[in-house]
């Protein structure tokens, strides 16, 4: 009765092909947006901004970007903070060696390093499939870890092997480094993920998005109807990868200003990301945002509810945060293993029948 | 749904409530979870019961009462910058992360929000530099005097040479470990002997193929830099291969009664530099019997009492508090800020007078903290682990470390920062 589509007419092909096509949902999307851009950033602060809002984005990116290569293109990666570590390592070294070069460029620059890098790991996946494709994107998890570790180019020979962000500036407002403002970071974030979510959606429908489609669905059909699958699969890891880099370099340069690789970027990161997209839905934009919401925001709160709210020991209440979000995570995956973003699609679906289903 | 109605009540509740009450807060930012846990809880007992003893018995410092509320970190750079923004609104006082990830990544957090930082044997060695790193402290000793203590030891025990010895350094391979390598690259160097350096990625479940190589190549001495459960497997190691104990050192991050218990007899004769006293023969434990642990306030389990993470916890909270005092004195406020809370950790006198009166004398050695110098002294000493009697014993007396050596790394190193961030010298 609210949510339909009666009387929403198109005229034209553009309008029935938008993403949004029903105005309800339209509307929404632009409400969302308005409040992310006009309200949000005069009301937060210091904690919303570094412990909830910055972390959420730029996990939704790595998000985003895994999303592509294993839910669209159905490709096993589990080797997302290898790549997180690239974009980083990459943000350091333009950082420090063009310290005049403004930071958005720095960071589109790094993730089209790790794009490159990649690729050059992606290479196997024309001869390997699946659980052996995961493995072998393990070892890029692995080595890239090793290499930023061992070699002291990378982080300019600090004694400490650790990097840190130098303070740069975006339209006279600092962005990175320790006296950045709140709003000025999460702006800053913002409107990447809107650009790359916006980049993602119109990939992913688009003749590229359906050649990935294609070779996840089955890969020798697709490329019986002329699918190239060399194509497809780099496209895929090339364009998941600028994604990750993208979040690496955003997570080393604006959210956490300084960076330990074996930590940062170890191969629980690799997990955490994929359990994102398993949770949220693979192959789903919207799937990818709440992934990473349930698994960054989720222990944040369950942690104040519990420590702030109730008072328990610490301990207490993180050892019982796993217990939760492992609990939550499997009632998920067994009322919806499409993730909640199919629960999302069968909700609207049952609220256009609503409240006369038959 | 009255669920997550209510969560967000709760949420906003938390965030929403700013504490007006007068209280010191010192937030402990602690890791009781986690492959670091059983460490970072003896540190966190130590901290909690010695604040819990300071508030039963006197009330707190100078008639005000601490706030030691926690937040568990789990030993992971995230969530130490959650538990950061969390409590920096609250009016923190000082933090100590515990963590020397962590604490480089909070050093430019602390200089900017004007908030101390005590790294107490960790963290960033060349803060010891004050002219530079106006609110990071890390007194009373650092990584590079634990490893000139070291090698002193060494040297001792080689008639004053070791021309020609090797010595293997296996370390966690992050900021933590590798702190150390610059100043026992120096003084190898110096004293010419060989450094086979030995990374071990985190945690430190997996170094089988670090002691074969050791094994293999049976350098004279082994130093460990190692944390939590990385000393236990490395122990254990060494005794598989039956490498000699007395000739296995480690930081004083590695030798704990965690780090030698599991492998038993095997680990005796283990030895460890440390920078305070072992044992509970000091007056300050009776009252923490009398009024903690008796009256059922211990933190944790309580179980930890007198073990040397418990004590270096203790001894922590000792040097904060004591800042308090001096503080207090000198800008004549009882509830103070953490910016005065700097000037008392900057004007930090210890001596035996001031250590007696809290019940700890002769338990860490006496300093003077000063704007130019936030590290101390940098006095350490080598304690061995007796598996028979199950205690550690000093047997070397407290002494200084090569400062020739070390003084030129930490200018450079912290000019290094200076020049990057254009701090200018803060002292004069």
């Amino acid at each position: 009765m609210l949510y339909r589509e009666a009387g929403d007419f198109k005229k034209s092909y553009a309008e029935d092909s938008q993403t949004f096509p029903l105005k309800l949902d339209r509307y929404g999307y632009y409400a969302i947006l308005a409040i992310a851009f006009l309200v949000v950033p005069f009301v937060i602060n210091d904690y919303w901004a570094s412990a909830v809002l910055i972390p959420f984005l730029i996990w939704s990116i790595a998000a985003l970007g895994l999303n592509i290569l294993t839910g669209y293109c159905g490709q096993l990666s589990l080797g997302t903070g290898g790549f997180m570590a690239v974009g980083a390592y990459a943000a350091y070294k333009l950082m420090t060696s063009f310290p005049d070069l403004n930071i958005m460029i720095i960071v589109l620059l790094s993730g089209a390093i790790t794009a490159g890098v990649g690729v050059l790991f992606g290479l196997p996946s024309l001869r390997i499939k699946g659980f052996y494709l995961a493995v072998a994107t393990l070892a890029a998890q692995f080595f890239l870890v090793w290499l930023f570790n061992k070699f002291e180019w990378f982080y300019n020979y600090s004694a400490s092997g650790q990097i840190s962000a130098p303070t740069r500036e975006m339209f006279g407002f600092e962005v990175t480094g320790a006296t950045a403002s709140a709003s000025s970071k999460y702006l800053f974030c913002l409107v990447l993920v809107v650009l790359m979510a916006w980049i993602a959606r119109n990939l992913t429908r688009g003749r590229i998005g359906r050649s990935w489609m294609a070779i996840r669905d089955m890969d020798i059909a697709a490329e019986i109807i002329g699918v190239n699958p060399l194509k497809a699969k780099l496209t895929a890891f090339a364009v998941s990868s600028f994604f990750v880099g993208v979040a690496g370099s955003l997570i080393f340069t604006v959210y956490l200003g300084a960076v330990d690789v074996g930590d940062t970027f170890g191969i629980q990161k690799s997990f955490l990301v994929l359990f994102m997209i398993i949770i949220g839905g693979l192959g789903s934009i919207l799937g990818s945002f709440i992934g990473a919401a349930f698994l960054v925001l989720m222990p944040v709160l369950l942690k104040n509810i519990m420590v702030g709210f109730l008072g328990w020991p610490s301990d207490i209440a993180s050892h019982l945060e796993l217990v939760i979000i492992g609990f939550l995570i499997m009632l998920t995956l067994i009322l919806e293993p499409h993730g909640v973003a199919q629960l999302w699609r069968v909700t609207k679906q049952k609220l256009r029948l609503w409240p006369f289903p038959h | 749904m009255k669920f997550t109605k209510l969560a967000s009540f709760a949420l906003a509740a938390v965030i929403g409530a700013s504490p007006v009450l007068a209280d010191l807060e010192f937030p402990s930012i602690s890791y009781r979870t986690g492959p670091f846990g059983a460490n970072g809880a003896e540190v966190a007992d130590g901290w909690a019961d010695y604040m819990t003893l300071l508030n039963e018995r006197d009330g707190g410092v100078g008639g005000v009462r601490i706030n030691a509320v926690e937040c568990e970190t789990g030993f992971n750079a995230e969530k130490t910058v959650e538990c950061y923004e969390a409590t920096k609104g609250d009016g923190a006082l000082v933090y100590a992360p515990l963590s020397t990830a962590a604490t480089y990544q909070l050093i430019p957090r602390v200089t900017a929000d004007g908030i101390p930082l005590h790294s107490m044997g960790y963290g960033r060695t060349s803060v010891a530099n004050g002219d530079v790193f106006s609110q990071v402290f890390n007194f009373p000793a650092n990584y590079w005097n634990a490893a000139s203590v070291i090698v002193n030891h060494l040297l001792d025990i080689n008639d004053g040479s070791l021309e020609g010895k090797t010595i293997a350094l296996a370390y966690h391979n992050s900021a933590f470990g590798k702190e150390p390598i610059p100043t026992l690259e120096a003084l190898g160097e110096m004293h010419g002997f060989d450094l086979t350096l030995l990374p071990i990625d985190s945690p430190g479940q997996e170094q089988k193929s670090q002691w074969l190589q050791i094994r293999r190549e049976k350098p004279d001495y082994v130093v460990i830099w190692g944390w939590g459960v990385m000393n236990q497997v490395a122990i254990q190691e060494a005794a598989n291969i039956r490498y000699p104990m007395e000739n296995f050192i480690g930081v004083w991050w590695s030798g704990s009664d965690n780090d030698v218990i599991p492998s038993g007899m095997s680990s005796d004769g283990y030895k460890a530099v440390t920078f305070h006293a072992v044992g509970t023969d000091f007056p300050v434990f009776d009252d923490i019997q009398k009024y903690v642990t008796d009256a059922g306030l211990s933190a944790g389990t309580g179980a930890n009492v007198g073990t040397i993470l418990y004590n270096r916890g203790l001894y922590q909270a000792a040097l904060l508090t004591e800042s308090v005092r001096v503080a207090q004195e000198m800008h004549g406020v009882a509830d103070i800020t953490a910016a005065m809370m700097r000037d008392g950790m900057e004007n930090l006198v210890i001596n035996d007078e001031v250590m007696g009166a809290i019940g700890l004398a002769g338990f860490g050695p006496s300093f003077e903290v000063s704007c130019e110098n936030h590290g101390g002294p940098g006095l350490g000493a080598i304690q061995q682990w007796d598996a028979t009697a199950q205690s550690w014993s000093l047997i070397t007396e407290f002494s200084g470390s090569d400062m020739s050596v070390i003084q030129p790394l930490i200018d450079a190193d912290s000019s290094a920062y200076a020049a990057e961030n254009n701090i200018e010298s803060q002292c004069n």
